[in-house]
């Protein structure tokens, strides 16, 4: 295996993995953070956030998540330099429309921009509930199979934000577009890098690809706009 | 019916006299060029000007002039081979432009691909990761009858589409990436897909591949710009069976 991790192929073995992972974190995320919508009392997402908090598994996963973004990035930026050091002259005129998509040959700023966002809902909800704590986090009671569970108030924290701040809402239906996007082109490329692709299978990942892209797109979308219309 | 004639059309092409110079575009009229003509007849009558007025004629790569050799190349209005589909630039007719028109050639465009003169690039890149795994060894003596090697239908078709690729390099040249990857996909393909190219199939891709990375081509991104533009239309599913060819190879090393 020597030389495999700084080959071209090898690179992008990286991007595929780490991201593939990422889509599986990304689906994890839309399912819990859809409890805030199904119960205004805001119970149901506290346990499940509450769960995820104590699971000793979750625990584990959490520094292999920060790690697998850490490398799809850093990888990304290795990649994209090397490849753009190859055409050291550029064309004066190309017309690359009709060829390939948007999305397959912007996805340094597709990612660029969510991360943007990844930081700033970092700093809003995860830096809040682990490192510097809120008011808003003050300990509720939930019933839970019959008895009496003590909990950080989770959905005070994001729903307060939902319902008082139009402009994060929209920022975050922006967010969720722009993953969306870059996971039309990632999802299938993923799979054509590690070498599952052929003819029959391009058509059927593909499809795949954009229909997983508008459950997250639309996904997390629903989650302000439920916010933003009912409060 | 009678072709018509495009009365005046502007040619903006990239002039550099040496791999050196740093080059810059030069636009040159041409005058009464029929629609019926070829792209590269068309530059032929440019030529024709340039010399008859005293002038150093525009250097480009051809060859048969019936698409099937690999020799020219061109990136013309911002298309390798220029605007039309499975076409290398010999094929392409002036019906594609139109009357008072300005057409931009610029040569191929990769680090890898250094220009030698105007529009003509030293494609010996090309030549390198060939020799570094894309052939099979045959023992001297007697030859095996062909016929006495079954091979599938689907599989020497496979084989066939991918050995259709004529290395001429728009795969390059239009990818973002400048990545070779559908040339060497195309390559490894051909001889991965028959019985003949089974036994040096692991040192092939491992070889291969290193050589394109250390010619200094991009990675691939899977925009599938390099399979559009393609004169062959060679499909990147090779590309995924490369990736896999490359990975096995890299896991059995």
């Amino acid at each position: 295996m020597s030389n495999f991790l700084t080959a071209s192929i090898g690179k992008k073995f990286v991007m595929s993995v780490t991201g593939l992972f990422l889509v599986v974190f990304i689906a994890v995320h839309l399912a819990l953070n859809l409890m805030l919508i199904l119960d205004d009392s805001g119970d149901l997402f506290n346990m499940a956030a509450h769960f995820m908090a104590t699971n000793p598994a979750i625990k584990i996963m959490e520094p292999v998540l920060a790690l697998g973004f850490i490398i799809h990035i850093v990888w990304s930026l290795w990649i994209t330099v090397q490849n753009m050091k190859a055409r050291p002259v550029k064309y004066a005129k190309q017309d690359l429309k009709n060829s390939s998509s948007w999305a397959s040959r912007n996805m340094l700023i597709l990612g660029s921009l969510v991360l943007v966002f990844l930081v700033m809902h970092i700093m809003h909800f995860f830096w809040k509930i682990k490192v510097t704590g809120s008011p808003l986090l003050e300990e509720v009671t939930v019933m839970q199979g019959g008895v009496h569970v003590h909990m950080e108030n989770a959905y005070a924290l994001v729903a307060s934000l939902f319902k008082s701040n139009a402009l994060y809402s929209v920022l975050y239906i922006a967010g969720a577009i722009l993953l969306g996007m870059h996971i039309t082109h990632g999802f299938w490329s993923a799979f054509h890098t590690i070498g599952w692709n052929n003819k029959i299978w391009r058509k059927r990942l593909e499809v795949v690809a954009l229909i997983y892209a508008i459950v997250i797109a639309v996904g997390y979308s629903i989650i302000p706009l439920y916010f933003l219309i009912k409060f | 019916m009678a072709d018509i004639t495009l009365k005046k059309i502007y040619v903006k092409v990239w002039r550099q006299n040496s791999p050196k110079d740093k080059g810059r575009f030069e636009t040159y009229e041409v005058e009464n060029v029929s629609q019926g003509s070829s792209f590269l007849e068309m530059m032929d009558i440019l030529n024709d000007n340039l010399v008859r007025e005293g002038k150093d004629p525009i250097a480009f790569d051809h060859d048969c002039r019936e698409g099937i050799c690999g020799m020219c190349s061109l990136y013309i209005n911002g298309k390798a081979h220029g605007p039309d589909t499975e076409i290398t630039t010999c094929q392409l007719h002036m019906r594609k432009f139109s009357e008072g028109e300005t057409i931009t050639i610029e040569p191929w465009r990769a680090g890898s691909f250094p220009v030698i003169k105007d529009l003509m690039v030293d494609r010996t890149a090309f030549e390198e990761i060939l020799q570094s795994g894309g052939f099979v060894s045959v023992n001297t003596g007697g030859v095996p009858d062909g016929n006495t090697i079954p091979i599938g239908y689907e599989d020497s078709e496979e084989a066939m589409d991918a050995a259709a690729c004529i290395g001429c390099g728009a795969c390059v040249a239009t990818c973002k990436n400048s990545s070779a990857m559908l040339f060497v996909a195309a390559k490894v393909s051909h001889l991965a897909k028959l019985p003949q190219g089974q036994v040096e199939a692991k040192r092939r891709a491992r070889n291969m591949v290193a050589k394109m990375d250390e010619l200094g081509f991009g990675g691939c991104t899977n925009t599938g710009a390099c399979e559009a533009e393609c004169p062959k239309a060679i499909s990147i599913s090779n590309i995924a069976r490369l990736n896999r060819e490359y990975l096995c190879a890299k896991i059995a090393e």
